[in-house]
């Protein structure tokens, strides 16, 4: 006799664990050919405020990390996603992606990782400044990140949209919630595995699955989300969220590239999520000597 | 007992040796009766054909009239700079442009003292800061953007660095020429035009800064000002054809601007309010951390976003450094903000007089300790006593909300974990001071406060070069240095 299959729950990532929906609610999305994918949570606005919870929490461990050691966490993300391409695979196929594109996908995802990983202790050097006060005292400027980021991922792309948004939020120090893309979700729970499984501290990343219009108002209007990165494809809830987002001045970052493109990558999607801080002190300057030999 | 007397007796005494006045002249001051608006390199009346008054808050008395600009003037400043934009200022070179900004640079320095004293005379501010701090910055603001102008692809490695186009600035009354500095300097070197707002109680200097752009020979178009009230920024802000939205001033206003602009494609920059820590510590030198707070908070009468407007003291100093103080705060001169020996000048206007004595009034109520400086005050004016406010709540609107006034909230603590906690206890993050004499404690802290500029002890220092800008609700952006260059380029 056949073995019977064991087919995957796909829960929710708050906090580094995996919990199903407070609400209890789930849907359903089809692929192209009107199968179903499976049983999806349909996050609410409970689960959204708990994750913020979760990644307020993370937030003050996480961008206190060296950032050498950062960079070595990111690059075990790309070490298990490498680790889990039959997964991703199979999940890209069943969600409408040819084999061809499915593999191009996950090779791009874990490439990308893998050099924001090698920005991690980088880009500070080439974002900060020490700034030459006409004043006795030592100034430099340099980058912090912005606080908890909220992510509205791309429609399209079920792991590369993720892979694209996140990584440079969380490599620049910054923890984040993210909804995943209502049509295509299936990745992104399997790379929550990946990322519980690769030393990212639980709370640093939390993903939600669900309707961006449900939840759309909630990002908004959190007033401990610090900035958020919306890669969906509606102008209006582009507005809508700026509009919402006057409660606490969030940073709105439009997030248009092309993720399969390498414009997608680069230094300054991490600069987008970080802070300028400046810091002066005096310098002490007794008697005639200089510094001449 | 004889002794206790003898020494009250000196002490009143020594109150009443007052230094002789010494104020500043303004025979050499060349002011209008009345100001038009600058559009398109010329003075044009405003549309409504009204006007309202500029007052000296230190005598009450009115100095010009000044246009009121409304929604027809605005767009004739807008389609000025516009033009400007397309036609001229686009085309040029940077290495032109900046030899205008070199240009304004040095005239604001021939004519510091003639922009000194009507800064003085139309805000209120004391001589001694306008002339020392805010016009010196000024020019040296335009001097440093102007090397920036054919150099802008070395600041953004890898990107193609554009102009935006036209940028609407909304500037507030406190700094009034510096902050037009601020914001019309990154702008031109970076290749926009501009529209420019001064505030309604501040305008002359902006005014007079646009007769000496016109001076230094910059085409017409390229830095139109328009004077007004709320109504005249609205004008700005909502503009279609405006590319750029530069703000500096209250939380209130940034929120309803972030709003507005909601769904546009209008980049920002918004520098808020702040309501700052200034952190003493046992170890800090004391004298000096002392004349850190009083700058902190008395500078400019607390007109300072950024002002170190709650002060947290270790509970080891924290009777000693009260004490110094009240003491610092009793021998504080106020008065004639022309006077060369004024330590707080006026209030800004009747309005901000009275939004502080509210504030006072909230904390009377609530029953703190509130010590009022002894000091001697004008009888004609708007001023206001220096103020601290002892014993404090955490929860205490005056701890929690911007006063913009010569108003000091005290609090104490005991270790460094309970310090940062309530100084990052606010929806603010504009500033913060730390005084410690340990180095590993400041950067601790520095890591730690959530906060864009972190003064270890000192407090309230500015230069060009250093990046100016808050986190949370101060705002986004910054201004200064090469990051404020960000705020007027699109990179490709």
């Amino acid at each position: 006799m056949e073995r019977l299959g064991i087919l995957k729950t796909y829960k929710i990532y708050i906090g580094g664990k995996f919990p199903r929906t407070e609400s209890g609610r789930y849907y359903s999305p089809k692929n192209a050919s009107g199968e179903a994918l499976a049983n999806i949570c349909l996050s609410s606005r409970k689960d959204l405020r708990n994750a913020v919870v979760a990644a307020r929490s993370a937030f003050g461990g996480w961008a206190e990390r060296a950032a050498f050691n950062r960079s070595q966490i990111v690059y075990r993300i790309a070490e298990m996603l490498e680790g889990r391409r039959a997964q991703f695979l199979e999940e890209l196929m069943k969600q409408g992606s040819t084999k061809q594109q499915a593999e191009k996908e996950i090779n791009l995802s874990i490439d990308r990782i893998v050099y924001y990983a090698g920005w991690c202790d980088k880009y500070q050097q080439i974002f900060s400044t020490v700034n030459p006060v006409s004043s006795s005292h030592f100034n430099f400027s340099a980058m912090e990140p912005t606080g908890v980021v909220g992510v509205i991922a791309p429609e399209e792309g079920s792991l590369i949209g993720l892979v694209s948004t996140i990584i440079p939020i969380i490599a620049g120090g910054n923890t984040v919630v993210c909804l995943a893309s209502e049509k295509l979700p299936l990745c992104a729970i399997t790379f929550a595995e990946v990322l519980q499984t690769s030393d990212v501290p639980g709370g640093v990343v939390n993903i939600l699955t669900g309707n961006e219009k449900e939840l759309l108002e909630h990002f908004g209007s959190h007033m401990d989300i610090n900035a958020l990165c919306y890669a969906g494809a509606s102008e209006d809830h582009l507005t809508q969220l700026n509009k919402l987002s006057t409660g606490n001045l969030k940073r709105i970052r439009n997030f248009e590239a092309n993720c399969m493109d390498e414009s997608s990558q680069s230094p300054y999607f991490i600069q987008d999520y970080q802070e300028v801080k400046t810091t002066w002190h005096p310098i002490e300057n007794i008697g005639g000597s200089t510094s001449t030999y | 007992m004889a002794k206790n007397k003898q020494q009250k007796a000196k002490a009143s005494k020594k109150k009443t040796w007052d230094l002789s006045p010494a104020p500043e002249s303004t025979s050499h001051v060349q002011l209008k009766k009345k100001y038009e608006l600058y559009i398109d390199g010329k003075w044009v009346k405003p549309t409504s054909g009204k006007y309202f008054p500029s007052i000296n808050p230190g005598n009450e008395e009115k100095i010009a009239d000044v246009a009121h600009a409304d929604a027809k003037d605005v767009d004739k400043a807008v389609k000025a700079a516009r033009k400007a934009y397309d036609n001229v200022w686009s085309k040029m070179s940077g290495k032109e442009r900046g030899k205008y900004l070199f240009r304004i640079a040095r005239m604001i320095q021939e004519r510091a003292r003639e922009f000194a004293v009507i800064e003085s005379m139309d805000g209120g501010k004391p001589i001694r800061e306008s002339r020392d701090v805010d016009v010196p910055l000024a020019a040296n603001h335009f001097f440093y953007y102007a090397g920036w102008a054919d150099k802008l692809e070395f600041a953004f490695p890898n990107r193609k660095v554009e102009a935006l186009g036209v940028a609407g600035q909304i500037i507030p009354w406190n700094f009034p020429l510096l902050m037009a500095a601020w914001k019309i300097a990154p702008a031109l070197a970076t290749g926009n035009t501009i529209v420019i707002k001064p505030a309604e109680t501040t305008s002359l200097t902006a005014l007079k800064l646009a007769e000496l752009i016109h001076e230094a020979g910059v085409p017409p178009g390229v830095v139109n000002v328009v004077t007004g009230f709320g109504d005249t920024g609205a004008e700005i802000v909502n503009h279609p054809d405006v590319n750029k939205v530069a703000f500096t001033g209250s939380t209130n206003v940034g929120k309803l601007i972030q709003n507005a602009i909601a769904g546009t494609k209008k980049k920002s920059t918004l520098e808020l309010g702040g309501k700052s820590a200034n952190i003493i510590f046992e170890d800090a030198p004391i004298d000096q951390a002392v004349e850190g707070i009083v700058n902190g908070i008395f500078f400019n009468q607390g007109h300072v976003c950024c002002a170190g407007s709650r002060l947290f003291v270790q509970e080891g100093v924290a009777d000693q450094v009260i004490k110094k103080l009240k003491n610092r705060l009793d021998h504080l001169y106020i008065g004639d903000p022309l006077d060369k020996n004024t330590d707080v000048g006026a209030i800004n206007s009747k309005e901000q007089l009275d939004t502080i004595r509210k504030y006072i009034e909230i904390g009377k109520n609530e029953g703190n300790d509130i010590y009022e400086s002894s000091c001697n005050m004008p009888s004609k004016g708007y001023f206001c006593k220096p103020t601290l406010v002892l014993n404090v709540a955490q929860s205490s609107k005056l701890v929690q909300e911007e006063i913009f006034g010569p108003v000091l909230t005290v609090q104490t603590f005991r270790t460094v974990d309970e310090v940062i906690q309530k100084a990052n206890n606010t929806p603010y993050g504009l500033a913060a001071g730390v005084w410690t004499d340990k180095g590993s404690k400041i950067f601790n802290l520095t890591g730690k406060l959530r906060a864009g500029v972190i003064w270890a002890n000192t407090y309230n220092r500015f230069d060009p070069v250093s990046p100016f800008g808050g986190y949370k609700e101060s705002g986004f952006g910054r201004e200064g240095g090469l990051h404020g260059l960000e705020a007027y380029v699109k990179l490709a």
